[in-house]
C-alpha cells in the first residue's frame, strides 16, 4: 500500500476516514455558504425570546430572540477559518525551528531547543488568555494567537526526523559532491519530512478549533462574528443552562466535538499511515 | 550519574521558570505604561503622573525595573488587584486551595478510572467492550469541557435537580458542624468534578491501554502463564504494575490541560479558585491578577511536571542507571 492509491484506500477503506471526509467536506461547505443557507439573519433579534424548537425555529431561539439554527451555520466559519489558518502558523512555525535545529546542530538547536521546551511546559489555554487579552481579540489576533503558542510539538518531531535524515548516505553523498545547505533541505531532507509535517498539522487543526472555543467562551472571541464558542459564551451568560434551554446549549458543543473528532480521527489515520508500528497498537 | 540526571531537571525547571518571569515582565510591559490606567482619574497633573512613575519605579531603566520585578515577585509581593483593590497575593492564596481540591480529586479519578477502563479495553481487544471504551473517550477528548460542564448542569441541577449548579458552598447557611460544611462542599464539587474527570479520562485510557496492550505481548508474561498461573492472576499481578509506568510521565503532557481545564470549568461551574480569578481578570481588563494567576498556573504546571520526572526515576531502575 503506498503512494495515491494507498492515501485513497486510507480515506475512503475505513469507516473512520469516510466519517472523517464527510464530516470536514460538509463543515467546509457549510462555512463557504452557511450565510446563504440561513433561514433568518443570525444577528437579528426578536421579540420571541429562548423560544424551544418548532417549525419556524428548528433549533429554538437565543435571548435576544435570534434564529439558534442560522447561528450555528453562520458560525461554522470561524471555527473552520481559525482551525486551520492557526495551524497552518503552527506548521510553519514548528517546520522552520525543528528543520534548523536539527539539521544545524551545535548552538542553534540548544537555544531553539530550549525555547520549544518552553513553549511545551508552559500551559496552553492560560497562555494564550494572556496573550489575546493583551493584543484585544480580533480574528487576525485569534489566529496568530493559537498558531504562535501550538508549534512546539511540531518543531520537536521534524527536529527528531531531520535528525536522522541528516545521517543517511543520501545526505552524505549529495554533500560530498558539494550540494550547499539550501540544497540539501529543499531536495532530501523537507520532502522526507512533510508527511510527517503533514499528519501533525491535522491534529493541530483540531487543537486550534478547540482553542478558538475555548477563548470565545471566555470572552475573548472576534467581537464582531459569531462562532460556536461566543454562542456557548452567549448562551451561558444569559443564563439559558438554568432556564433548561438545550436546543441553545447542546448544538454549538455538539458540532465543536463532531468535527474535532472527524479532525482528530484523520490525524490519526495519516500517523498510522506513516508509522504503520503504531497500526499494531490499536 | 543519577544526581546529575535530577540536577538537569531540577536546573531545566529553573530556567523554564525564569523565562516566565521574562515573558511576563515584558508582556505587560509591552501593554502600556501602567500609569496610564492608574492616571485616568480626572484631573490628575503631570506632577501627580511624574510622582507615581516614581513610585512604580518607571523611572528606572529597564534592567532596574526588571531586578525590581524580580524581587517583587520572590518576595511574593504581585501587586494591587485593579478591580478588588486587595494585594493579589492573598486573593490567589485564597482561592488555591479549591483549585486543588477540584483539580486533585479530578485527577486522581480520571487515572482510576482511566487506567482501569485501559485494562479492560487492552484484555478485550477487538471486542465491542473496546470498541464502546474506545469511542466514549475519543468523544469525551473531543468535546470541549466547559460543554460538559453545561450538560452536567442541565441535566443534574435543571432537569432533574440532584446537585447544585453552581458555587462551592450553600450561601447564608450556618452549618452545625464542620462535618455538615463539608458534606455541603462535596455535595457542590461533585459536579466540577465530573467535568474534570471527563476532561482527562480519554488520554489516561488511551495511554493505559496501548502500554497494557504492549506489556501483554512481552516475553515474560506467557513465560508466566507457562509456569499454570491464571490468566487473572497474571494480568492483576504482573501486567498491570507494569503497563501503569508510562502513566507517571506521559500524564506529565496532561498538566496544561488541567490548569486549562482549571479556567473554565471553575467558569462554569463560579468554582472560587484560580479559575474564576483568571476568568474574572480577563473580563475586567486585570491586568495585575492575571499575570499573577497565569505565574502560578505556569509555577504549577512546571513544578508538576518535575515531580513527575522525579517519580518517574524512583519507579524505572532503567533511567537510574543511565
Amino acid at each position: 500500500m503506498s503512494g495515491e492509491r494507498g492515501v485513497r484506500e486510507l480515506l475512503l477503506g475505513t469507516w473512520r476516514g469516510r466519517f472523517g471526509i464527510a464530516v470536514l467536506a460538509l463543515t467546509v461547505f457549510v462555512a463557504a455558504f452557511g450565510g446563504l443557507l440561513a433561514p433568518y439573519d443570525p444577528y437579528a433579534s426578536s421579540t420571541d425570546v429562548l423560544e424551544p424548537p418548532s417549525w419556524s425555529h428548528i433549533l429554538g431561539t437565543t435571548e435576544n430572540g435570534s434564529d439558534v439554527f442560522s447561528q450555528l451555520l453562520v458560525g461554522t466559519r470561524v471555527s473552520v477559518v481559525v482551525g486551520f489558518a492557526a495551524a497552518l502558523i503552527s506548521a510553519v512555525v514548528g517546520s522552520i525551528v525543528g528543520l534548523a535545529g536539527g539539521y544545524f546542530g551545535g548552538w542553534t538547536d540548544r537555544i531553539l531547543d530550549a525555547f520549544e521546551n518552553w513553549f511545551l511546559v508552559i500551559p496552553t489555554l492560560p497562555l494564550m488568555i494572556v496573550l489575546a487579552r493583551v493584543l484585544s481579540p480580533s480574528l487576525t489576533v485569534l489566529i496568530a494567537v493559537i498558531g504562535l503558542t501550538s508549534w512546539a510539538g511540531t518543531g520537536r518531531i521534524v527536529r527528531a526526523q531531520v535528525l536522522t535524515l541528516r545521517e543517511r548516505p543520501f545526505v552524505e553523498r549529495a554533500r560530498a559532491l558539494g550540494a550547499g545547505d539550501t540544497y540539501i533541505i529543499r531536495t532530501h531532507i523537507l520532502p522526507n519530512t512533510l508527511p510527517l509535517i503533514f499528519a501533525n498539522t491535522v491534529l493541530i487543526v483540531a487543537v486550534a478549533i478547540l482553542s478558538e472555543a475555548a477563548l470565545a467562551f471566555l470572552g475573548l472571541g472576534d467581537p464582531t462574528r459569531i462562532s460556536w464558542g461566543t454562542m456557548l459564551e452567549n448562551a451561558f451568560s444569559s443564563g439559558a443552562p438554568s432556564a433548561g434551554a438545550w436546543w441553545y446549549v447542546v448544538p454549538p458543543g455538539l458540532c465543536i466535538t463532531i468535527l474535532v473528532l472527524a479532525v482528530s480521527l484523520l490525524g490519526f489515520l495519516f500517523e498510522e499511515y506513516i508509522n504503520p508500528r503504531l497500526r499494531e497498537a490499536t | 550519574m543519577s544526581g546529575r540526571w535530577l540536577a538537569g531537571k531540577v536546573g531545566a525547571a529553573v530556567l523554564t521558570l525564569v523565562f516566565v518571569l521574562v515573558f511576563n515582565f515584558f508582556l505587560f510591559r509591552a501593554v502600556g505604561d501602567p500609569t496610564s490606567q492608574l492616571a485616568r482619574l480626572p484631573g490628575a497633573t503631570d506632577e501627580q503622573i511624574e510622582q507615581l512613575r516614581e513610585d512604580y519605579g518607571l523611572d528606572k531603566p529597564l534592567l532596574g525595573q526588571f531586578a525590581d520585578y524580580v524581587g517583587d515577585t520572590v518576595t511574593l509581593d504581585l501587586g494591587i488587584s485593579q478591580t478588588t483593590r486587595e494585594p493579589v497575593w492573598d486573593e490567589i492564596v485564597a482561592a488555591l486551595p479549591w483549585t486543588l481540591l477540584l483539580v486533585g480529586t479530578g485527577t486522581l479519578l480520571a487515572t482510576l478510572i482511566g487506567a482501569w477502563m485501559g485494562v479492560k479495553a487492552a484484555t478485550h481487544r477487538g471486542t465491542r467492550t473496546d470498541d464502546g471504551l474506545l469511542g466514549f473517550s475519543l468523544f469525551t477528548y473531543a468535546s470541549p469541557e466547559y460543554w460538559i460542564g453545561i450538560i452536567l448542569i442541565l441535566v443534574f441541577a435543571v432537569a432533574w435537580p440532584i446537585f447544585p449548579a453552581g458555587q462551592q458552598v450553600t450561601p447564608g447557611v450556618e452549618f452545625a458542624s464542620w462535618f455538615d460544611e463539608a458534606l455541603d462542599v462535596v455535595d457542590h464539587l461533585i459536579l466540577p468534578m465530573t467535568a474534570m474527570t471527563l476532561m482527562l479520562l480519554g488520554q489516561y485510557f488511551l495511554i493505559m491501554r496501548s502500554s497494557m496492550v504492549d506489556v501483554l505481548t512481552e516475553d515474560f508474561i506467557t513465560v508466566k502463564r507457562a509456569t499454570g498461573l491464571s490468566r487473572e492472576r497474571v494480568i492483576n499481578r504482573h501486567a498491570v504494575p507494569n503497563a501503569l509506568l508510562p502513566l507517571v510521565t506521559l500524564s506529565a503532557i496532561q498538566f496544561g490541560a488541567v490548569a486549562g481545564g482549571a479556567i473554565t470549568i471553575e467558569t462554569v461551574f463560579s468554582w472560587p479558585g484560580l479559575g474564576e480569578l483568571s476568568f474574572n481578570a480577563i473580563n475586567d481588563k486585570d491586568f495585575p491578577m492575571l499575570q499573577g494567576t497565569f505565574l502560578v498556573f505556569s509555577f504549577g504546571v512546571i513544578f508538576a511536571n518535575l515531580l513527575a520526572d522525579v517519580l518517574y526515576f524512583y519507579l524505572d531502575p532503567r533511567v537510574q542507571s543511565r
